[in-house]
């Protein structure tokens, strides 16, 4: 099968490169996309050295003003909802850790999608013989971000070792698996947003609401706003899942319920998203029709 | 104005522009950048939104910090709920993008065809700023008040006395953020990537304003700090004043601050744009 199939197999699913088969071969060849472009993210940033150098400058100012932030609400409380300082330390690092990844290589992704649409690119997009779901969310890598997961990732570590409780395997065997969750629940959630570019050709706006949601109230435990607030930042808009279950477990207050549901919810929101990607697809009908 | 400009060099000149003439520009400008944001409406529906959610968030921070029946600072749960409400009006109504704006006006040439206008670019600005804002005003006066009913602000201190002192410095606050942050925005350029900049700013600004807590809450360095800086001034000042919690001779010296800080930003102003377009290459000249 090579490229240039159009009309309804766009929408036949995964696809296998001449000469390879069955399911190990299919991950091979996505995991190869994936490398590429990895490798082609790295390459640009080479190119523009001070950008790397910008989004560390720019990465301490942000984790600087949230740890004076908390500074300040710890001088006069000593307690958040029953979440300590280190605590939400070590959420401010999950919170800084997810952001990374999304501004490594979803959002970057999403948006040109969303351009692709617009400006009838995308048509390129889905004729390669590949996952044309695979294809649009790695297209583009913005290696910059990783000076954020790492950040986080440190954030959390120092967090960690200052809490109270102490982790056991299990704690942080379960910790990694809801941080999985979450990026899959938040990715899904932006999959299905920027999906909905197919029929509304602006949209980059509604991610501007998500990434506001996200960057305000993702940095605070969710169990501290009102009910109604909670429901949506759990279900509707999901920011809960992908920062303050990942930190209950790694400061040893999650419960085995939420790590459930996490994982519940991840799989059902990938599959929601990906079967919305396929209907959107067989209703697309590109730039010049 | 009277330096006519003679070097061939020299910067733009603007001192030919009357007052009739400005007055007039004002009118039709203005209408032409309310159109274009009446038109894309729902852009300015979706800032709008996340305008909401910054003191949405803090609202649920600092409430909590209170705690039912609780104090800090002299402030319980349902004064800051009405404290971050009007911080919000106060934020939409003095906040400008330029910052932002501007890397991407000089990185692609858009600053020429400003800059060859015969009017100082800052009147478009001021025009597409004020009308963003008037229109934003249709959503975010409403949250204002869905804000202060949803969580139970306290707003028994607010009468007309303190809408009426309110005003004036709601108006001296927009003129020295926008000033001073039209400065700023004069950063570009020099600079070609103004993101850090404008982070750090935005950094001070948070905490030294009085938009991420009530300064009686900071600690003592951080409230002296802020009181020789212009940020006070431009959101706790008047939401201060609208909450009455400034009285008496206190808001005659907050008014005389607000005014010398916009003297202070015309001058910068006038300083920086000389040097500024001196400066100024334009991509393919």
């Amino acid at each position: 099968m090579t490229g240039g199939r159009v009309g309804a197999d766009w929408t036949s699913g995964p696809r296998v490169a001449p000469g390879e088969g069955g399911l190990a071969g299919l991950v091979r060849h996505d995991l190869r996309i994936l490398r590429t472009y990895l490798s082609l993210g790295v390459l640009n940033l080479v190119q523009y050295r001070s950008d790397f150098v910008l989004s560390v400058v720019n990465a301490v100012i942000t984790l600087a003003t949230q740890v004076l932030g908390l500074s300040v609400i710890f001088s006069r409380t000593t307690d958040l909802a029953g979440w300590g300082v280190y605590d939400l330390l070590v959420l401010i690092g999950v919170h800084f850790l997810i952001g990374g990844v999304l501004g490594l290589v979803v959002r970057p992704s999403m948006e040109a999608m969303m351009e692709g649409i617009r400006l009838g690119t995308f048509d390129f997009t889905l004729v390669k013989p590949a996952d044309s779901q695979l294809l649009a969310s790695v297209q583009v890598v913005r290696p910059q971000a990783l000076v954020d997961v790492l950040v986080g990732l440190g954030v959390v570590v120092f967090g960690v070792t200052r809490v109270q409780a102490s982790l056991s395997v299990v704690d942080v065997v379960l910790s990694l698996l809801t941080l999985l969750c979450g990026l899959v629940v938040v990715y899904s959630f932006i999959l299905a947003l920027s999906t909905m570019a197919f029929w509304f050709v602006r949209l980059d706006n509604v991610l501007v609401i998500f990434q506001s949601l996200f960057g305000e109230a993702g940095r605070w435990p969710v169990t501290i706003f009102p009910g109604w607030l909670r429901i949506v930042l759990t279900f509707a808009v999901p920011v809960a899942f992908a920062v303050t279950v990942p930190s209950e477990a790694l400061t040893g207050r999650l419960s085995l319920t939420s790590a459930l549901s996490a994982a519940g919810l991840a799989l059902l929101f990938f599959a929601a998203s990906r079967w919305f990607w396929f209907f959107a697809l067989r209703r697309y009908t590109g730039a010049s029709a | 104005m009277a330096d006519v400009a003679t070097r061939p060099a020299a910067p733009p000149d603007f001192s030919k522009v009357s007052l009739g003439a400005l007055r007039r520009y004002y009118v039709g400008e203005f209408a032409a950048s309310a159109a274009n944001n009446l038109a894309y409406r729902g852009a300015v529906a979706i800032w709008v939104v996340t305008t909401v959610i910054q003191p949405m968030v803090s609202i649920v921070v600092w409430r909590t910090v209170a705690g039912p029946g609780g104090e800090v600072s002299g402030f319980n749960a349902s004064e800051f709920v009405t404290y971050f409400a009007v911080t919000m009006l106060v934020e939409h109504l003095t906040f400008i993008w330029l910052m932002w704006e501007f890397e991407w006006r000089i990185r692609t040439g858009a600053m020429s065809p400003l800059l060859l206008r015969p009017i100082h670019p800052i009147h478009k600005d001021v025009c597409e700023n004020l009308s963003y804002k008037l229109i934003g005003l249709v959503g975010v006066l409403p949250a204002m008040v869905l804000l202060v009913i949803g969580f139970g602000g306290d707003v028994s201190g607010i009468g007309v006395v303190q809408v009426l002192t309110f005003l004036p410095a709601l108006v001296l606050a927009m003129a020295v953020r926008f000033l001073l942050e039209w400065v700023l925005a004069l950063s570009a350029f020099w600079v070609t990537k103004t993101s850090a900049l404008n982070n750090l700013y935005f950094a001070l600004f948070l905490f030294l304003s009085g938009s991420f807590a009530p300064l009686a809450v900071l600690p003592e360095a951080v409230r002296t700090l802020a009181y020789v800086s212009p940020f006070p001034w431009i959101v706790s000042f008047p939401v201060e004043l609208a909450l009455g919690r400034r009285t008496g001779a206190e808001v005659w010296v907050g008014y005389l601050a607000q005014v010398g800080w916009v003297l202070v930003a015309l001058v910068l102003l006038r300083v920086v744009w000389r040097r500024a377009v001196r400066v100024y290459s334009a991509v393919g000249s």
